[in-house]
C-alpha cells in the first residue's frame, strides 16, 4: 500500500504515479489530482456539470464562492446565525434553481443576486414587515436633492496600500459600514466591493438604476466622512471658504 | 459646474463612466476648488480600502453545516430518478 505521503511526493509524470496508486488500491492521489482540475475548472463548465448531476461540480463551485456569500450577508446583516442562514439558504436555492440560469450573467452575479434577496428577506422580518413584497420596502426614492454635503475635508495621513495592510483597519471599515443605512449599505456592497455594475446592483435588489445611483452615492460620500475623520490628516484639512461656487 | 451639481456626476466621474463633456466641465471646476479635488481623492481611497479589505471567514462548522445540507439537498433531489450525486 502505497502511503498518501509518498503520493502527496510524487514526481512531475503525475499521470504514471497516479495509475501506480490506484493499481495498489489507493486512490488518494487521484483524488488529489482530481481537486486540483476542479479548483481551476471555469464557473461555466462546473455549471454544465452540476446540470448534468454532478455534485463534486456544484461543490467546487460552492467552495469557490462561499467565504464572498458570507461576507456579504455578514456585512449586509451585521449578525452571524442570520449570516450563515442567507449562505446556506443562497447555496440551497442556487442548487434548486441551477436548471434555470441559463448564464446571462455570471454565475456569481447570479450568486450575488440570491444572497441579496435572501438578505432583504431578513432584514424585511427584522423590521416586522411582509415578506413577499421586498420592493416596497426597497424602492423608496432618493433623490440627489437630499444628499448631505462633505464637511470634513481633509487628505488621508496614509495610502489605502499602507493602511490594508494594517488589521486595526478592518474594525474602522466595519464601523463605518455599520453606520449606513442598510438600503445603502446593501447597495455600497454590490456595486463597490463585489463590483457589480450598478445595473446589476438595481436587478439584485429591485430597484431602479437611478435610485440605485442616489443610493450609492449616498453611502460614498458617508463612509468617506467618516473614514476622513479618523484618517484624515488635520493638519491638511481644507474648510470650504464659501458654500458654493 | 458648482460643487453641489459636481455631487451629481461624482459616481460616473470616479466610475469612469461619465460623459465627456460632463468630464470636462468636472474636472474645471476642480481645477479651481480644493475642497472638491480632497474630496473625490477622499471617495477614491474610500472605494480602494473597501475594495480591498480582507472577507470574513465562514466559521469551520458553518462550512460544514452548509456542506451536509447540500449533499442531503442533492441526495432527495437526485438519487429518486436523476443522475446519482458522486
Amino acid at each position: 500500500m502505497i502511503t498518501i505521503t509518498k503520493c502527496l511526493r510524487a514526481p512531475l509524470d503525475r499521470g504514471s504515479r497516479a495509475e501506480k496508486c490506484d493499481a495498489t488500491g489507493c486512490h488518494s492521489y487521484k483524488q488529489m489530482t482530481n481537486e486540483t482540475t476542479i479548483a481551476v475548472t471555469p464557473d461555466v463548465e462546473l455549471v454544465g456539470r452540476a446540470k448534468k448531476g454532478d455534485l463534486d461540480a456544484f461543490e467546487a463551485l460552492t467552495n469557490r464562492y462561499e467565504q464572498r456569500v458570507y461576507s456579504l450577508a455578514l456585512r449586509m446583516l451585521r449578525q452571524e446565525q442570520d449570516a450563515e442562514d442567507v449562505t446556506q439558504q443562497t447555496f440551497l436555492s442556487a442548487m434548486q434553481n441551477l436548471g434555470g440560469f441559463r448564464g446571462d450573467a455570471s454565475f456569481s452575479t447570479w450568486l450575488l443576486r440570491i444572497a441579496s434577496h435572501a438578505a432583504l428577506k431578513v432584514i424585511r422580518k427584522r423590521k416586522g414587515l411582509d415578506t413577499t413584497s421586498l420592493e416596497e420596502a426597497t424602492e423608496e426614492e432618493d433623490s440627489y436633492g437630499s444628499i448631505p454635503h462633505p464637511e470634513y475635508i481633509a487628505d488621508w495621513r496614509q495610502s489605502p496600500e499602507e493602511l490594508v495592510r494594517k488589521n486595526e483597519i478592518q474594525r474602522l471599515l466595519d464601523d463605518a459600514l455599520g453606520k449606513l443605512d442598510e438600503k445603502h449599505r446593501m447597495v455600497f456592497l454590490l456595486r463597490d466591493v463585489e463590483g457589480l455594475s450598478v445595473k446589476e446592483a438595481a436587478e439584485a435588489l429591485g430597484l431602479s438604476e437611478a435610485n440605485t445611483k442616489v443610493r450609492l452615492l449616498r453611502a460614498r460620500l458617508q463612509l468617506r466622512e467618516e473614514l476622513t475623520r479618523t484618517l484624515g490628516d488635520p493638519e491638511r484639512r481644507v474648510v470650504r471658504t464659501h458654500q458654493d461656487h | 459646474m458648482k460643487c453641489a451639481e459636481l455631487l451629481t456626476s461624482l459616481n460616473e466621474y470616479v466610475d469612469g463612466t461619465v460623459d465627456p463633456a460632463i468630464c470636462e466641465e468636472f474636472e474645471q471646476h476642480m481645477a479651481g476648488c480644493n475642497p472638491c479635488q480632497v474630496v473625490v481623492d477622499n471617495i477614491r481611497k474610500t472605494i480602494t480600502l473597501y475594495r480591498e479589505g480582507r472577507p470574513y471567514r465562514l466559521p469551520v462548522e458553518c462550512r460544514q453545516r452548509l456542506h451536509s445540507a447540500l449533499r442531503e439537498r442533492w441526495a432527495e433531489t437526485h438519487l429518486t430518478g436523476g443522475p446519482a450525486p458522486s
